[in-house]
């Protein structure tokens, strides 16, 4: 557990991916199993532990030490389990550390009842560290920022596999990975992947650059619209039928709609989409109402109906047992509308192939979609055979992009209508050369109506001074809040102090988690000018 | 008789003597200070009289220059001095070089001003020194049961551990100039790491000091770069030390991608490590920690607690628990964050 302890204390300390992988990968080599295999569940979220709730933890805790000392640590803590692993009055002489594995197993195996009482032993067992990462594994509040996505890229880093091995047998494997590890470090058979079902690693786009376009022959490629949803592949094969995420994760508990419909034999590449009820067959909605049903572990009645979710499908993997991988695009594609030919089917539809003669019809197709749920064009090569990963050439994403910055929240003013009690109009700034903020834009749209909440109360703790309707918030490089701002172009201006000005800037993400001297530089706004023929 | 609030006295200026005409650590100028340790929030410069220890006199002029008070009085730890018939020793409070805790002896009283201490061992002063008394005056920092200072050997293994794992990158430790600083180096030494450590600028005059009174730092080396090329690379895999404020800065940029520590007490909280940015965070306070402040008031059993700044409120809880008579005496102007 010390270990797993450690791990977890560096992991939510680390900004850098690759640091974060350096982490996962020596844990990997200086754990053995189950340990290692538990840890990686636990870090994937995929764990399953019988929790222990914070009523009853507050109850143990109160029986070790006084309440209202306890209380006042809590309310400067903030952190539940974090507070009572540091406040809780170690014994001397305590007993061994138990191991991760050890942990795992006895408490799944206890009933709900002696949860409590075996949480407080070890918590006498252990230091601060280690009860933290016990508290936090019991309550199911491990965030430490570790995607799955990032976990497998560690194993595969540890292994020396490419990470599309991994994630093709992923769906096989069980907790804790005994066999996974086993491979990895060469003392193992290769688990078996290829069970009815099972994840195939998909293909994906580079993004499109000027240059790219400019050497791009149009009669080579078909163009799709790239639609703002998921990526999903639907797999349906020997009674087996699965609903993964691009990076191979499960997602099928919270789609029953979706894997209900899937009554073929085949593999399917599309896009997972939420319609309006009252307009089937599919009236596409932003990728905002999509996210309702996304993250979850089951799904409500209710929201199946107002949220009813469809694919969009636009490759063909397997039909039939028949694996058609190695075959060119656009067989495998006219292999896909074979099964359409009665128009579409109930929850899948198929994402039409744009007829576009040359760039000029590309280029204008992208700037003005004929829908919303459109964020730009697909292009991928008439020929191209599906190779898992990212290979060169084959397939482009040409994306309607914004301009993405993150600024550091400066000033807000008091909204109007319905807004009018919020701090719901930001101003934000960017860092100088002399390192202070330069305000670069306002934006009073972008986020949902709970975030308008937390944005206005972090305004209002966090003021350091009042002109009329506008608060001044404090910003400076070792506190304030990051925006991540979204804007569809930059102009030079004379009028503004920064020399710049911001077409349609929207907050498109709160960033809670970034300090704000990493914020952006006026520079790399400067950067983004156009104009600048050898940039 | 004598009461105890007739001998000393919270003011705005400082706690006060009025038979003895002079004040413990006080905030503003006054004509006849105690001042118990350097830190800038006990010792401040202006005073008519300063009576101090020798490195606490020799800290104050090095920081404020030798004009910092009009006339000098260094004490001897453990040596009495009279004040206008107040009896004034100091005695160790294991806090930084030359730190004391000022005994007040009047009608047959005794209080103690214990100005910032600890109880574990430093390896760059002397250890605190526990002496009855009718009155322990002591700060309340650390006031609540989260703050555990943990082993400072385990602490510096953590740092020295990162090294090894990031041989390319520099590792920024952020400490206070006066203490904190030394003490880590000093403690890294002891660990058997003897390479250069770079220090920040700041941090020079100081560490001087420290070593003219006779703490070895081994090998130190400014932390600017020799030359413009390649000059990153100068400490991929080194150690430097500086004030945590300088780490926000353009200094702070020269470094190839640092990993910032910051060593103290506040770092037991995690969202205190997060907020500031720290990626490895060192649990090393010149504070006394829960344990320390109630074992400390075990050990010294007074009649009273005074309480000077702090988590107050945490502290009186305790003693009315333990039927200690506490009491917040909330005196302003010490900061203590640097701890
Ligand atoms: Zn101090
Ligand atoms: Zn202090």
């Amino acid at each position: 557990m010390r270990a797993f302890a450690d791990l977890l204390e560096r992991l939510v300390l680390t900004p850098q991916r690759n640091g974060k992988i350096r982490l996962l990968t020596e844990y990997f080599a200086a754990t053995p199993d189950p340990d290692r295999g538990y840890a990686l569940a636990a870090i994937t979220r995929d764990l399953e532990i019988r929790s222990v709730k914070p009523a009853m933890l507050r109850a143990i805790i109160y029986d070790r030490m006084d309440e209202a000392l306890f209380d006042l640590s809590y309310d400067y803590v903030g952190d539940l389990a974090e507070t009572i692993s540091l406040a809780w009055p170690s014994k001397a002489g305590a007993n061994r550390a138990p191991e991760l594995g050890e942990i795992v197993e006895t408490l799944n195996a206890a009933s709900r009842a002696d949860g409590p009482k075996l949480v407080a032993g070890w918590l006498d067992a252990m230091d601060a560290s280690g009860r933290w990462a016990l508290l936090k594994l019991v309550t199911g509040g491990l965030r430490i920022g570790v995607s799955s996505r990032l976990a497998k890229t560690a194993l595969a880093a540890f292994g020396d596999k490419p990470v599309t091995e991994i994630e093709e047998l992923w769906h096989g494997l069980q907790i804790p990975y005994t066999d996974l590890f086993a491979w990895l470090e060469g003392k193992g058979e290769k688990p078996d992947a290829e069970k009815p079902g099972y994840f195939r690693p998909v293909m994906l786009a580079h993004p499109l650059e000027a240059r790219d376009l400019d050497a791009l022959d149009p009669d080579a490629f078909a163009a799709e619209w790239k639609w703002d949803g998921i990526r999903i592949q639907a797999v349906s094969e020997g009674g087996v039928r699965r609903l993964y995420s691009r990076t191979g994760d499960d997602i099928g508990a919270a789609f029953p709609d979706v894997v209900d419909a899937l009554d073929l034999d085949a593999v399917m590449d599309g896009e997972l989409l939420v319609y309006a009820p009252a307009k089937p067959p599919f009236a596409v909605r932003p990728f905002a109402e999509l996210q309702k049903r996304l993250n979850r572990k089951t799904v409500s009645k209710k929201l199946l109906q107002t949220h009813p979710a469809f694919i969009r499908v636009y490759d063909l993997l397997s039909v039939d047992g028949e694996d058609l991988r190695a075959q060119r695009f656009e067989d495998r594609r006219a292999r896909l509308e074979d099964l359409f030919t009665d128009g579409p089917r109930k929850r899948i539809d198929l994402s039409p192939v744009l007829n576009l003669q040359d760039k000029d019809a590309l280029a204008a197709a992208r700037a003005a979609p004929p829908d919303d749920a459109i964020e730009g064009l697909m292009l991928k090569r008439r020929a191209s055979p599906y190779v898992p990963g990212r290979p060169k050439g084959e397939w482009w994403k040409w994306k309607r992009d914004p301009f993405l910055i993150d600024a550091v929240l400066m000033y807000a003013q008091r909204g109007h209508g319905k807004r009018s009690s919020f701090y719901s109009d930001y101003t934000f700034g960017v860092w100088t050369e002399e390192e202070t903020l330069a305000p670069v834009g306002k934006a009073y749209f972008g986020f949902t109506d709970e975030e308008l909440k937390q944005l206005d109360k972090f305004v209002r703790e966090h003021t350091t001074d009042r002109f009329g309707p506008v608060r001044q918030v404090r910003a400076e490089p070792d506190f304030g809040l990051v925006l991540e701002v979204a804007f569809e172009g930059l102009n030079r201006s004379a009028r503004h102090k920064s020399g710049v000005a911001m077409r349609f800037p929207r907050i498109s993400r709160i960033r809670w988690d970034k300090p704000a001297g990493e914020a952006d530089r006026l520079e790399t706004l400067h950067a983004m000018l156009p104009g600048d023929a050898s940039a | 008789m004598t009461r105890l609030d007739e001998i000393l006295r919270p003011t705005p200026k400082g706690l006060y003597c009025p038979p003895g005409d002079f004040f413990i650590d006080p905030v503003r100028p006054v004509d006849r200070a105690v001042v118990t340790h350097g830190h800038a929030d006990h010792a401040r410069a202006g005073h008519g009289a300063v009576l101090a220890t020798e490195e606490t006199i020799a800290i104050m002029a090095a920081r404020y220059g030798e004009d910092f008070t009009t006339s000098r009085q260094p004490a001897a730890l453990g040596v009495s001095t009279a004040i206008n018939g107040v009896e004034v020793t100091l005695i160790p409070a294991g806090h930084v070089l030359g730190s004391a805790q000022a005994v007040v002896e009047y009608a047959g009283k005794r209080l103690i001003a214990s100005g910032d201490y600890k109880r574990r061992r430093d390896p760059t002063c002397v250890g605190f020194e526990v002496m009855s008394c009718d009155v322990f005056i002591t700060e309340a920092t650390f006031a609540l049961p989260v703050f555990r200072h943990p082993d400072d050997r385990g602490e510096i293994d953590k740092l020295l551990a990162s090294v090894r794992r990031f041989p390319e990158r520099a590792h920024l430790v952020g400490a206070y100039a006066l203490g904190k600083a030394q003490r880590i180096i000093r403690l890294l030494r002891e660990a058997g790491y003897d390479e250069t450590i770079y220090i920040h600028g700041a941090m020079q005059k100081l560490c001087d000091l420290y070593e003219a009174f006779g703490v070895a730092l081994g090998p130190l080396a400014p932390a600017t770069i020799a030359s413009k090329a390649g000059a990153k690379n100068d400490f991929a895999g080194k150690i430097v030390v500086g004030p945590p404020s300088a780490f926000a800065d353009k200094w702070a940029r020269r470094f190839p991608e640092p990993v910032a520590c910051f060593a103290s007490g506040w770092m037991r909280v995690r969202a205190r490590a997060r907020q500031r940015g720290v990626e490895l965070p060192l649990i090393l306070s010149d504070h006394a920690d829960w344990d320390e402040l109630t074992d400390t008031v075990r050990d010294i059993q007074p009649q009273e607690l005074w309480i000077t700044h702090g988590r107050e409120d945490a502290l009186t809880r305790w003693a009315e628990l333990e039927g200690v008579k506490a009491r917040p005496l909330s005196l302003v102007g010490y900061e203590d964050e640097h701890d």
